[in-house]
């Protein structure tokens, strides 16, 4: 059964050099915050995985994962985008953080099968391109005369994600653009923590509607509702 | 022509490719400016890879929500009544798996075997591949909508020189100077904007252009 946690106990239960999965696109869907608390606890080496390194607002403020980034939080970074954080280019070019691009359709496949206990992701995308020789690709394979690379599972320590309605049972559902990867990192990751924007008991939620059932939730963190 | 009437006139014409019902993706930059040029009677449906079929563009003060809608940029954005939100698995189900009519996304260069590069400059921009490789890949239709050259610099090339998105993936090029169908002999000019000559075209173009018989001035 889920645990119900605040913010700052979920992120000290991540510690210095574990996998994590961040949900959200931008900033959208992520656990803010979890985020903070472990900005503030500058946890550090860690290994992140996640779409992008979310951005600074016009008003100086973070969103999404870049709190974490501008502390130099990571020493390896999965992403698909980080044109619109240019602090992520600038510790890559100074040597202070790997980073590995990755389709974001091939990213959003790779955990799932993480997930779901998949060996591996078969995939056109990124044929005869410089990705062929990036750390994720187990190899080129070619199947009825159509060549297709195939793509190693991403699996994480740690999932952070963000529900929008989440009963005490776990059980979840999305709102909006914010679900983007949170049900996949959901499947992926040992332990998997689940930031509720509200939070509402046990059959409140109508069993057609709930995306991650509680089975893939550890912890459930509440801090009265962060929005 | 100045750089507002350059991107009016790509994205003009380009609106004369979509067909009512169709379901398309828009990379950032020119291809967001489409759907204002969208003929009578045309109506599509978006696609943003973040999460959403049948996105609405930027919120009104009354349907806005940015903690939970935002497009494929990270903006505030909204949906239409009766789209769906989806999670990224299914957004590149539908991508990957031919699902979505067309794509049109800006390129750093093109060449005649239709091979794209949009995603990195090595040692200088490394902004990331995003949905792009996908896309290109799955699109039932890759239509590359930029300005014709880059500060003097070309970009339809006869070979590109930056690390691909994907290989031979591009079906059209539309520029300010005209349209251009990747064919398997090469870069067909079908359409030309008639402010420009065909040497002209060819002079701003680092690949030999076919000329079609059938050269057309630019629909826009």
């Amino acid at each position: 059964m889920a645990k119900i946690i605040t913010s700052k106990e979920a992120a000290a239960l991540i510690k210095s050099g574990d996998s994590v999965m961040f949900g959200g696109f931008v900033g959208c869907g992520t656990a803010m915050g979890v985020v903070n608390e472990l900005a503030k606890l500058g946890t550090d080496n860690l290994t992140a995985m996640c779409n992008d390194g979310g951005r600074i607002n016009p008003d100086g403020s973070f969103y999404g994962i870049a709190p974490l980034i501008h502390n130099k939080q990571f020493k390896k970074f999965y992403a698909t985008h980080i044109g619109i954080n240019p602090e992520i280019g600038q510790q890559m070019n100074a040597g202070e953080m790997e980073v590995v691009l990755v389709p974001q359709g091939s990213f959003a496949e790779m955990i799932r099968a993480g997930g779901a206990g998949l060996g591996g992701v078969l995939t056109p995308t990124g044929v005869g391109t410089i990705t062929e020789g990036f750390e994720y690709v187990h190899s080129k394979v070619n199947i009825d005369g159509k060549d297709y690379l195939l793509l190693k599972p991403l699996k994480a320590d740690f999932a952070v994600i963000e529900g929008f309605k989440v009963d005490k049972a776990g059980n979840v559902c999305y709102h909006g653009t914010a679900r983007n990867f949170c049900p996949l990192m959901a499947t992926a990751a040992k332990t998997v923590i689940v930031e509720a924007e509200n939070l509402v008991e046990i059959g409140e939620i109508d069993p057609d509607n709930v995306v991650t059932p509680g089975i893939f939730v550890d912890y459930i963190v509440y801090d009265g509702g962060n929005k | 022509m100045d750089k507002a009437q350059v991107k009016a006139v790509i994205a003009a014409r380009a609106a004369k490719e979509l067909k009512d019902g169709d379901i398309v993706n828009l990379g950032i930059g020119i291809p967001t400016l489409i759907p204002a040029y969208l003929p009578e009677g045309v109506k599509i449906k978006l696609q943003a890879e973040c999460g959403m079929i049948d996105a609405g563009g930027p919120p009104t003060a009354e349907n806005a929500d940015p903690d939970h809608v935002c497009d494929a940029g990270g903006q505030p954005s909204s949906i239409m009544t009766g789209g769906a939100f989806i999670d990224s698995s299914m957004s590149f189900t539908m991508i990957r798996g031919g699902h979505v009519s067309g794509t049109f996304l800006g390129a750093l260069q093109v060449d005649e075997k239709g091979n794209l590069a949009n995603w990195i400059i090595p040692g200088k921009t490394v902004p990331g591949m995003g949905g792009a490789m996908d896309l290109v890949v799955g699109a039932n239709k890759v239509i590359v909508t930029m300005e014709h050259t880059a500060k003097g610099n070309l970009k339809i090339l006869k070979e590109c020189t930056l690390p691909l998105t994907a290989v031979s993936c591009v079906d059209m090029i539309i520029t300010e100077m005209g349209v251009m169908n990747v064919t398997d002999k090469g870069i067909e000019l079908v359409e030309i904007h008639p402010e420009f000559t065909v040497e002209q075209v060819q002079e701003a173009t680092g690949a030999t252009l076919i000329i079609s018989p059938d050269l057309k001035p630019m629909d826009i």
